[in-house]
């Protein structure tokens, strides 16, 4: 496959050509969420000269947004080991987590989380003066015995506290922003080396070539190619689409989490933290039914398990409301004390978005489009990987991915909450770490390839002179209709068979479309329309992943395959994207059926109940 | 001089009305400062009709409804929609709030929506924060210590913790500086409501060693001392909070450190 595709077109298309700035950088960041601050950090202190591009100002990213916690095995509310985080991390993956990864991120986990409360973070505190730590789904002790505290809170505002700490750390490190720039493509040279990014600047409409030793992409996920998401307007996984674009695959793009408790009708998240503070479900009959799917675990049940349980309620008519369309959340029974502290934020946005006062009425909930567990294939390090000539763990020079935008994979098949707080400090640390291994400060850089900028430059001016029959509006709205009917909660062939015909009908409307804007400052309408590009690619990637896998794990539930299959199906899915064809190739990646050290035995599949 | 007319390019004209959304019969009408940074035209207010029945409750969906539906060139911040990010903050019937926390139904009549006041406009309601993210930065937001750093966390009893409550949650929105008047005469050299509220978050953290030090960046006529307890940011602050009092309480550490 071609480094790079659609190249073909000169920047000069409508006979204005573009002013390009030139930067160079030893490292380059995209993104400045929790894991793009991270790396930033760490590659500044490593000595590397960093640029941090962001399309929003870094403490608008959505880790901010993270409410619940971030999971470490500290012990501060009772005995603890990450060995038994590791085992809950590969149940709640439903074994298709790379077990070498997981260790790294267990192992790793406290000493990122001392790291974040060394550089300020607000923790709520035990009486003893430690970091705070609450039950959340999954989460348990010695392999499944007990009831894990785990997970490390402030209050319920705990990405809001990691990420304006973090951004403080990258101001104190005195990072080189590139704020309210959005970028477009990356910079692929014809050895599949990355060199690079481009990307426009917003307040004034110029084109910004970076090049770098290294680009670490830390650009989410893209939860709003869904209609109901409880995802910020800016989740659209930028990154993945550029590297869709750059020839390469995406990994598990079929795993789309969907979290139990987002607000009837706004989709607002409600936090896990909510049940690990005693909160429960019930159904139309006041029932506490999760006692039925999940005897043990109960609320508490990993989040794919507690979404099913609650879609099968509202299908037998249990749902609750006019339409016995959603489910109660019951927090009424908790001491208002505790919710002011511990629970304030869901509680204020209880009141806004559904009008409920949760120290009286139930909050009215239904499973949300929350995070996607695929993403763009990495190792442990950071690095991207790709299947090249039989070599399924094949590094992507000068190019990196961490976050939501990564799949490394230690979600596998469904993420436990309040791991993703954890993947993003454990990965954006090694990701600087590994930075500083691969990049000497200073480094000489090589001429960059001729067309470097014909990609970013063909796509923005086509897509700025737009002028077909359908508004980027209506396409995304077709787009996010279909996704949420045809690739939701449970799955089967025939929906997805009709969803993959939807699907890339809406992606062929692309050269239909129209951009009314056509100004270069501040141009959301042309933005909009360059963060739908990168959705329905994704979409699209995402359907047929889902379509062609033939079995249920984790958050993937198909109704014709109801078992896992690990004969069959313990493998990664690769998807590359064509993009002139817009067909999907799939090919595999072995999961890893090994440890990262000899300090804990790969842990064996077994059927997956809580 | 001071100039205390607005200039003659800065004049706020009457704009486009647009037509009513075809068959609508529950509208709400929005007016909407426009400005197009170009051309050579001032701003101007332009008037839309959203339908009530086809959109969700908030001043950020009726935003968006008119985007996807009316005007598309119509431009404005957004992220989260659930008070967190702070991108959406502008001034809606005259008070600065976010676009995505307040209700339609909150605003009687029409509904007259601005920028954040007394900022540089880039276009729209897209205000340039640059000096406000610049004063924020000023402050050192970040914990200053000097003794050795123990291998676990630093302990913080409860009470200590309970100090930060009304302090950390600040998104950094702007509504407070920019509803600030002393803000809007002086602010170049006032570091402003927000940026003091998290100088204060700093100060008051049982964790930091920069007491000293932090207080003396702020002892100065202007920084700190241009608040004149006016309360604009304690009564527009979507979040809840009291950015005044924390100033008030800079202002006892200064008093009680010379004592």
């Amino acid at each position: 496959m071609a480094s790079q595709q659609g190249s073909t077109a000169a920047p000069s298309v409508n006979g204005l050509a573009y002013p390009i700035t030139d930067h160079t950088f030893d490292v380059v960041v995209v993104g400045a969420g929790g894991a793009g601050l991270r790396a930033t950090v760490g590659c500044a202190q490593a000595g590397l000269r960093t640029a941090c591009i962001s399309k929003v100002f870094p403490t608008r990213s959505h880790t901010v947004a993270a409410q619940g916690g971030i999971s470490a095995s500290l012990g501060n509310m009772g005995a603890d080991d990450w060995r038994w985080h590791m085992y809950d991390t590969v149940k709640g993956s439903d074994w298709l987590g790379d077990q070498d990864s997981i260790e790294y991120l267990c192992r790793n986990a406290p000493a990122a989380v001392y790291e974040l409360e060394h550089w300020g973070v607000p923790f709520s505190r035990t009486e003893e003066g430690k970091i705070y730590q609450r039950p959340f789904g999954g989460m348990t002790t010695d392999f499944g015995k007990g009831i894990a505290q785990r997970t490390c809170a402030a209050a319920d505002r705990t990405g809001h506290a990691i990420l304006h700490t973090l951004y403080g750390q990258a101001l104190r490190n005195a990072t080189e922003f590139f704020i309210e720039y959005f970028a477009i493509d990356l910079i692929m040279d014809d050895e599949g080396r990355c060199r690079g990014v481009v990307a426009l600047k917003m307040d004034d409409g110029t084109i910004h070539r970076f090049r770098s030793h290294l680009v670490i992409l830390a650009t989410g996920g893209y939860g709003r190619a869904y209609f109901s998401a409880t995802s910020a307007h800016t989740c659209t996984g930028d990154g993945n689409a550029m590297v869709l674009r750059a020839g390469l695959p995406l990994q598990d793009m079929e795993f789309v989490q969907f979290h139990p408790t987002g607000i009837y009708g706004a989709g607002c998240l409600i936090t896990e933290g909510s049940r690990g503070e005693g909160g429960y479900l019930t159904n139309s009959e006041g029932e506490r039914f999760m006692e039925r799917y999940a005897p043990s675990a109960k609320d508490l049940a990993s989040r794919d398990v507690v979404s099913r349980a609650m879609i099968m309620e509202i299908r037998g008519g249990r749902g609750v409301g006019k339409n016995k369309d959603h489910i109660y959340l019951h927090l009424d029974h908790l001491d208002p004390k505790i919710l002011a502290e511990r629970l304030p934020g869901i509680s204020e946005s209880a009141k806004i978005f559904a009008g409920v006062d949760v120290t009286k009425e139930p909050i009215p909930v239904l499973p949300t489009v929350h995070y996607n567990m695929g993403g763009i294939p990495t190792n442990f390090h950071g690095e991207v990987l790709t299947k090249k000539d039989g070599d399924p763990d094949r590094v992507v020079p000068g190019l990196m991915a961490i976050g939501e935008a990564a799949c490394v994979s230690v979600h596998g098949a469904n993420r436990l909450g309040s791991n993703s707080l954890i993947d993003l400090v454990v990965f954006g640390r090694a990701a600087g770490l590994r930075a500083a291994e691969l990049v000497t400060a200073g480094e000489r850089h090589a001429e960059l390839p001729k067309s470097s900028a014909d990609l970013a430059l063909s796509r923005l001016d086509g897509f700025r002179h737009a002028s077909g029959g359908t508004a980027t509006a209506e396409l995304r709205m077709d787009m996010q209709r279909t996704m949420q009917n045809n690739c939701a909660v449970f799955r089967t062939g025939d929906v997805l068979e009709e969803g993959h015909t939807l699907i890339h009908k809406v992606a062929g409307g692309k050269d239909d479309i129209r951009v009314t804007d056509r100004s270069l400052i501040w141009n959301t309408d042309l933005l909009e329309t360059l963060e739908f590009d990168n959705l329905i690619s994704q979409a699209v990637v995402t359907m047929d992943s889902a379509l062609n896998r033939q079995e249920s794990r984790g958050a993937h539930a198909r109704e014709d395959f109801s078992a896992r299959d690990d004969v069959n199906w313990m493998k990664h899915t690769l998807a590359w994207l064509d993009q002139k064809s817009a067909k999907v190739k799939i090919d595999y990646r072995p999961v890893h059926t090994y440890t990262m050290s000899n300090d804990i035995q790969y842990i064996e599949p077994k059927a997956r109940v809580y | 001089m001071v100039q205390l007319n607005l200039p003659k390019n800065s004049r706020v004209g009457v704009g486009k009305v647009w037509p009513k959304p075809a068959g609508a019969t529950n509208l709400k009408e929005f007016r909407i400062y426009r400005y197009d940074p170009d051309g050579e035209s001032n701003p101007r207010t332009d008037t839309y009709f959203v339908d009530r029945d086809d959109c969700g409750p908030m001043i950020l969906d009726a935003l968006l409804w008119i985007k996807n539906k009316i005007d598309p060139t119509l431009t404005f911040r957004r992220s989260c929609r659930e008070g967190i990010c702070g991108s959406c903050a502008m001034n809606i019937d005259g008070l600065n709030t976010l676009a995505c926390n307040k209700g339609m139904d909150d605003v009687p009549g029409v509904v007259k929506i601005y920028p954040l006041p007394h900022m540089p406009v880039i276009k729209d309601l897209v205000p340039d924060l640059t000096n406000f993210y610049a004063q924020h930065a000023s402050v050192e937001p970040w914990l200053h210590t000097t003794s050795p750093q123990p291998e676990a966390e630093w302990k913080q009893s409860h009470d200590d913790r309970e100090k930060l409550d009304g302090l950390y949650e600040c998104i950094l929105c702007a509504c407070c500086s920019t509803s600030c008047p002393s803000y809007w005469w002086n602010g170049d050299r006032y570091l402003g409501p927000a940026a003091l509220l998290q100088a204060y978050r700093w100060l008051i953290d049982s964790r930091d060693e920069g007491t000293g030090e932090r207080l003396d960046a702020l002892e100065d006529p202007f920084r700190l001392y241009r608040c004149h307890t006016i309360m604009n940011c304690a009564n527009t602050c979507p979040k809840g909070l009291n950015p005044a009092k924390a100033i008030a309480e800079i202002k006892k550490m200064m008093v009680t450190r010379q004592v």
